[in-house]
C-alpha cells in the first residue's frame, strides 16, 4: 500500500468521516449556509449559533460526502466551538493554503497539530475541495450567504 | 492496423501507445472509455500528417492543398455515412460533439417547431447534456419535458413510455446506451412508437457507437449524435445524423461563413445538404482523424468487438459480485460493458483516489446523469467502463485495487 495514501486516510481522519462530531441541525442556529461541490454532487450544510461579540457558541453541520469531506467539516465544527468568528476565519484560511499546498508553516496555534493530519490532501489536488468544501459553507454563514459552491 | 481474423487482444492493446506508460509506477489500467478513449496509433498518425503533409483549410481556396484538406475532409464524412448508412452524405453533419449535436437540433428543429404545450420525451437514463438543451427550449416554447421511467434493475419502461406517447408529444430524444449504468434502451421500438404517434425522434449514441454497428436505415432514427473521442477519435469533433426532409426545412443553428449561398446586407440565402449547419472553419483534422478510427473498428469489426466486450462484462461482473458490501447499480438484462458500484460506507471519491494509486483509472461521481442516480439514492457510483483494449487482466487489477480500498477503510 502506497504511503501517501496511509497519510491521506489517518485514523483520524477514517474515525471522523465513520462517526462525525456535531453531526446534527441545532434548533437555536442563527447562521446556516449550504456548501455544494456540482462536480461531485457532495453537499453540506453547516449550522452555526453566533453569540454577542462574534463568539461561536454552536457549531454543527450535516451532509452527504466523501471521508476527506466529512472529516475537515467535522474536524472544523469541534475547531471552531467557542472561538470568534475573526479568530474562526484565520484558521481556516491558513487551513485552506495548507491543503492546497501552498504553505509550508502552518499555525493554527493549539489547533495545528490536529488539523495537520488533513496535511496528506495536498498530495492530492483533485481533493483539495472536498477539504475545503465545509470550510466554505462556514464562511458563507458567517457572511450571511446561504449558499456556496466549489466552482 | 489490425487485421487478423480472430481478435488477437495483445495485437489490439499494442496499437494504442498509452499502454507503454505506467501510473504511479504502475502499469495503466485505463476503465475511464465511457468518459473518453484512447487513440489508436493510426488515429494519431492520421492526425500528424493531416497537419504535416496536407494541412490548409477547405471548401476555400483552390490550391492543391486546400483541395487535398477537403477531399480528406469530406472522405471521412463518407466514411462515417457508409459506417452508419446514412441514405446520404448531406445527412451527416459535423459538429465539435454529441452535446453541440443536440443542441443543434433542439434549438433548430425545436425552436421552429414545439409550441406551448408540446411533450418533449427523455428518459431517467439521460446524461445531461440530453437534458439541459430540451428544458432550455421548452422554457423558450412553453413546451414540456416529461422524463420515462426506469425500474430498479435500470431497464427503460417500455410500457411506460408507451402510455406517456400522445397527440402531444412532439420529440422523443433517449440515449441508445445509459452512459452511467449500461442499459441498452430499446431504440428501434422507441423509434416506431414515436413514429406512430407523429414524434421525432433523437437518439444519442454517444455510447453505442465504440460498441456496436449502428444502421441508420434499420433504425428509422430521425436524428442520431455521437462524439469522436469516445470512438478513439479526436476531441472537438462530433456527429449529427439528421433525415434529410428534416434538414432541409429546418432554419440555420450557427450563422457565419461557409453555411451561405449569398450573402448581402438586406439578405442572405443559406446553403443547402450538410453546409447549411456547419458555419465557420470546421474542425478539419478532427474529422479526418474521426474517419480514421471508425476505419480501424471497422477492421477489426463489431462483432469481434461486442464479443469480447462482453466477455469482460460477463467477468467483471462475476469477480464484482464477489467482493463483499460492494453493490453493482444498474443490472439490466442487455447491457454494454459498463459497470458502476457502490461500496458501503465507502464515497466513490475516496474510492477513486485509492485505486488510481494502484494504476487504476476510473470515474467516480455523478457521471452527469444526476436524475438517474436520484433514481438509485445515491449522490455518486464508481464506473469502470471497458472497451476493445481491456482484458482480463484488467478487471483482476480494478479488484485487487478494491481490495485495497477496503483494507483502509477497515
Amino acid at each position: 500500500m502506497f504511503d501517501d495514501l496511509r497519510e491521506l486516510y489517518q485514523e483520524v481522519i477514517l474515525d471522523h468521516s465513520k462517526h462525525p462530531r456535531n453531526f446534527r441541525h441545532p434548533e437555536d442556529a442563527n447562521h446556516e449556509a449550504h456548501g455544494y461541490n456540482p462536480l461531485c454532487g457532495d453537499t453540506v450544510n453547516v449550522y452555526l449559533k453566533m453569540g454577542h461579540n462574534g463568539l461561536i457558541e454552536d457549531a454543527a453541520f450535516e451532509g452527504k460526502g466523501c471521508a476527506i469531506s466529512l472529516a475537515s467539516a467535522s474536524m472544523m465544527t469541534e475547531i471552531i466551538k467557542g472561538k470568534t468568528e475573526t479568530q474562526a476565519k484565520t484558521i481556516f484560511d491558513g487551513f485552506q493554503k495548507l491543503v492546497k499546498g501552498e504553505d509550508d508553516n502552518f499555525d493554527a496555534g493549539e489547533d495545528t497539530e490536529r488539523l495537520m493530519v488533513l496535511a496528506g490532501v495536498k498530495q492530492f489536488p483533485m481533493r483539495v475541495k472536498c477539504a475545503t468544501l465545509a470550510r466554505h459553507a462556514m464562511s458563507s454563514a458567517m457572511d450571511g450567504a446561504e449558499e456556496t459552491s466549489t466552482e | 492496423m489490425n487485421d487478423m481474423k480472430t481478435f488477437d487482444i495483445e495485437k489490439v492493446r499494442a496499437d494504442f501507445p498509452i499502454f507503454a506508460r505506467e501510473v504511479h509506477g504502475r502499469p495503466l489500467i485505463y476503465l475511464d472509455s465511457g468518459a473518453s478513449a484512447q487513440k489508436p496509433t493510426v488515429v494519431l498518425d492520421a492526425v500528424q500528417k493531416a497537419y504535416a503533409e496536407t494541412y490548409a483549410n477547405v471548401h476555400r481556396g483552390v490550391h492543391y492543398l486546400s483541395q487535398t484538406s477537403t477531399e480528406l475532409y469530406e472522405a471521412s464524412r463518407e466514411t462515417i455515412r457508409a459506417h452508419m448508412n446514412a441514405a446520404s452524405i448531406d445527412e451527416v453533419i459535423f459538429t465539435k460533439n454529441a452535446t453541440e449535436s443536440i443542441n443543434l437540433v433542439a434549438y433548430s428543429y425545436g425552436a421552429a417547431n414545439l409550441k406551448e404545450g408540446d411533450e418533449i420525451i427523455l428518459s431517467t437514463l439521460e446524461h445531461h447534456s440530453n437534458i439541459v438543451p430540451w428544458q432550455l427550449i421548452a422554457e423558450k416554447t412553453g413546451a414540456v419535458v416529461k422524463a420515462v421511467p426506469i425500474d430498479e434493475h435500470g431497464e427503460f419502461m417500455l410500457d411506460a413510455y408507451l402510455e406517456m406517447l400522445g397527440p402531444r408529444t412532439k420529440i422523443v430524444a433517449v440515449t441508445h446506451i445509459s452512459n452511467a449504468i449500461g442499459t441498452i434502451v430499446p431504440v428501434r421500438e422507441v423509434i416506431d412508437a414515436a413514429h406512430d404517434a407523429g414524434a421525432v425522434v433523437l437518439i444519442d449514441g454517444s455510447q453505442a457507437v465504440p460498441h456496436m454497428k449502428i444502421d441508420m436505415q434499420a433504425l428509422g432514427a430521425d436524428f442520431y449524435v455521437f462524439t469522436g473521442h469516445k470512438v478513439f477519435g479526436p476531441t472537438g469533433i462530433g456527429v449529427l445524423y439528421g433525415k434529410a426532409a428534416l434538414l432541409d426545412k429546418m432554419p440555420p443553428f450557427l450563422g457565419g461563413g461557409d453555411m451561405i449561398n449569398r450573402v448581402t446586407f438586406e439578405k442572405t440565402t443559406f446553403a443547402k445538404g450538410h453546409s447549411k449547419f456547419e458555419a465557420g472553419t470546421p474542425p478539419i483534422v478532427q474529422a479526418i482523424g474521426l474517419g480514421t478510427a471508425i476505419d480501424y473498428v471497422n477492421a477489426i469489426g463489431f462483432d469481434k468487438i461486442a464479443a469480447h466486450e462482453q466477455m469482460l462484462l460477463a467477468y467483471a461482473t462475476e469477480q464484482l459480485s464477489q467482493i463483499n458490501s460492494l453493490r453493482i447499480i444498474g443490472q439490466a438484462k442487455h447491457k454494454a460493458a459498463i459497470i458502476s458500484f457502490t461500496l458501503d460506507d465507502v464515497h466513490p471519491h475516496d474510492i477513486g483516489t485509492i485505486v488510481d494509486r494502484a494504476g487504476v483509472a476510473i470515474r467516480v461521481g455523478h457521471h452527469c446523469a444526476q436524475p438517474l442516480m436520484d433514481h438509485f439514492d445515491v449522490a455518486a457510483t464508481a464506473r469502470a467502463s471497458f472497451a476493445l483494449y481491456n482484458n482480463r487482466a484488467d478487471v483482476d487489477a480494478l479488484v485487487a485495487s478494491i481490495r485495497d480500498v477496503q483494507e483502509i477503510f477497515g
